[in-house]
């Protein structure tokens, strides 16, 4: 492909994806257009998470903190405090980044393994009191009971409608976070993932700018978790757990870590194959288990990072 | 204080002590792996739940309890021994990142194999029976098994220190922990080295699952459970020192047991509390010496 076609082609490959999703649900039953919703949402809550993992080389075991913060905030608002969710979808991402410029204040000093296990034990930390606060979470029992607005006629309890007023956010975020990596910011994030040592001896102050990383990821992190409340109407404790950041790492390390696309698309192979593996075995974990372990030794790139290195390499 | 109040005083010291000593068994091989391959292994706390189910149906087969805490470690160290040499090591020259993943990967496997095979209850390993009453230390009265338990982790500890410190073995590893190219270009073999270490450190913590079996019960989720209590530990600790993971140990498990007796509702908070503590005051961790990193 002559170098002058690529910029056409790869736009027009983003404005078909787009057309693709708009058009999505028009073809699938009530039950997949859940699915791709869900798809949608932990997309934008991996996507958050590569903005640390695959700009800012920063490894995080804890980001399912902000995701439930945001869960938490939505469905406590609407179902305890008996509020509008709307507001509480605009506050998940608030006290989620509050709570990021806390711990991140703490994290950000460490690098590498132990920056890993200090974010993995302060989410541990918001685990163990959403656990035993039981009068305000509900512990490992949740709390539900979100009664979903109308807007303009349109009950949100229709997946449909529940759908279309995700994407708008989703291709919104995803926008946002393309623009970021793409700006004079960005490019601080990525020296610091590729030299941190060379960025501090060129002058720039990393931690502060580590900090930011790790805000906006947590804020992002914290609107995907406050419309999966919003999409789910139930939260428990258990989206706090060591393991659910886990699932979001396997989500991002699928796909393909540093490219944005590579873990919508790892969100949306992971839950697709968790739906069906799990429809015909219960041992879905090894099945997963097996699958990861394979591709972390084989693709390294994730799934998304193999396919595009490979389409730049026949064009 | 009344003698009741100090009775209830010395029993919880004591109560913490036992849960310092399985924390030692966890964080002492995390610690090790750790310091010689740099590789944060999330399986760990898989082997010390392999160890007790692999110590369970030994007691069931053979009625043994002593037989089962000799033997499960082995067959555990030898499963660590044969993922160690055949996966983990092909990963050793990439970053932290596919470590980790990798060992979390597993992390699934495993917790799915032993729901498969032993079930998803939780399920009670029995007391020795020799060891079933109390004994009276201290003016209180105290079950033999978790004495037991006590004097067996200052053993270990105490053997651990000999082999490290004391021996040619031990040598070798500290070589290897300081700097594993040099240590390699002097002759030492370290990919035989890593395997037996990492085997060493899963056998440990195998054995801390049996012998923890008829104090905490089984379960295919106490890997995960004692896993990240084991992290808190070792990052306290220091990454790599193995008196920083025993002091770290006596710390953490003195913390949460008297959080839980004083302060039951803010139990699990404690020893996170004292983790934040700590690494605002030392980040390096209680002996850990700083990462140029």
């Amino acid at each position: 492909m002559p170098s002058a076609a690529r910029p056409v082609a790869a736009w027009s490959l983003r404005l078909g994806g787009i057309a693709a999703l708009v058009a999505a649900p028009l073809f699938l039953d009530q039950f997949l257009r859940e699915m791709v919703t869900e798809v949608l949402i932990f997309g934008i809550f991996a996507m958050s998470l590569d903005l640390l993992i695959g700009y800012t080389g920063l490894v995080s075991f804890g980001h399912a903190m902000f995701f439930g913060l945001g869960a938490y905030a939505t469905v406590l608002v609407a179902a305890r405090l008996g509020f509008s969710p709307w507001l509480g979808i605009l506050l998940g991402p608030v006290l989620a980044g509050a709570v990021a410029a806390a711990v991140g204040y703490f994290c950000v000093r460490a690098s590498g393994i132990a920056f890993l296990m200090l974010t993995m034990a302060f989410s541990q930390l918001l685990y163990s009191v959403a656990l035993k606060w039981r009068s305000v979470t509900g512990g490992s029992d949740g709390i539900g009971g979100l009664v979903r607005p109308r807007l303009a006629g349109l009950s949100f309890d229709d997946p449909l409608v529940m759908y279309y007023f995700v994407l708008p956010i989703f291709l919104a975020v995803t926008w946002g976070l393309f623009r970021l990596v793409a700006s004079p910011l960005g490019h601080v994030f990525i020296g610091i993932r590729e030299n941190e040592g060379r960025m501090r001896a060129i002058g720039f102050a990393t931690g502060p700018y580590k900090l930011i990383a790790f805000v906006i990821a947590g804020c992002v992190a914290g609107l995907a978790g406050g419309l999966y409340g919003f999409y789910s109407g139930f939260v428990s404790a258990d989206l706090l757990y060591w393991t659910s950041s886990g699932d979001v790492l396997i989500m991002t390390v699928l796909g393909g870590p540093g490219t944005l696309v590579g873990p919508v698309v790892g969100a949306a192979v992971y839950l697709f194959a968790k739906s069906m593996i799990g429809s015909f075995t219960q041992h879905w974990l090894l099945a997963v288990g097996v699958i990861f372990v394979c591709c972390v030794l084989f693709f390294n790139r994730g799934i998304y990072g193999t396919a595009r290195a490979l389409w730049r390499g026949s064009a | 204080m009344s003698g009741a109040g100090l009775e209830f005083l010395v029993t919880q010291l004591l109560n913490g002590l036992v849960y310092a000593m399985l924390l030692f068994l966890i964080s002492a091989g995390l610690s090790l792996i750790f310091g010689l391959m740099k590789v944060v292994n999330l399986a760990h706390g898989s082997f010390y739940m392999l160890g007790a189910f692999f110590g369970l149906t030994l007691i069931r087969v053979t009625g043994s309890f002593w037989l089962a805490a000799a033997v499960a470690p082995v067959l555990a160290a030898a499963v660590g021994a044969i993922l160690e040499a055949s996966i983990l090591r092909r990963v050793y020259r990439r970053g932290p990142l596919d470590q980790v993943l990798l060992t979390f990967g597993f992390t699934l496997i495993f917790y799915d194999l032993v729901k498969w095979i032993w079930g998803g209850d939780i399920q009670q390993m029995p007391t020795p029976p020799a060891l079933v009453g109390t004994v009276a230390i201290l003016g209180t009265t105290f079950p033999a098994y978790r004495l037991l338990l006590i004097v067996l982790g200052f053993v270990l500890a105490a053997l651990m220190w000999l082999l490290l410190e004391r021996t040619r073995y031990g040598a070798l590893i500290r070589a290897g922990v300081d700097d594993s190219v040099t240590a390699a270009g002097l002759g030492l073999n370290v990919n035989r080295l890593f395997t037996a270490i990492f085997a060493l450190g899963v056998g440990i913590a195998a054995l801390g699952g049996v012998v923890a079996g008829p104090v905490m019960g089984l379960s295919p989720t106490m890997g995960s459970e004692i896993l990240i209590v084991g992290f808190i530990v070792v990052v306290c600790g220091g990454m790599g020192s193995l008196a920083g993971a025993f002091a770290s140990s006596l710390l953490i498990g003195e913390a949460d047991t008297f959080g839980k007796a004083y302060l039951p509702d803010a139990a699990m908070f404690v020893i996170y509390l004292v983790m934040i503590i700590v690494l605002v005051m030392r980040p390096s961790g209680l002996l850990g010496r700083r990462q140029n990193a």
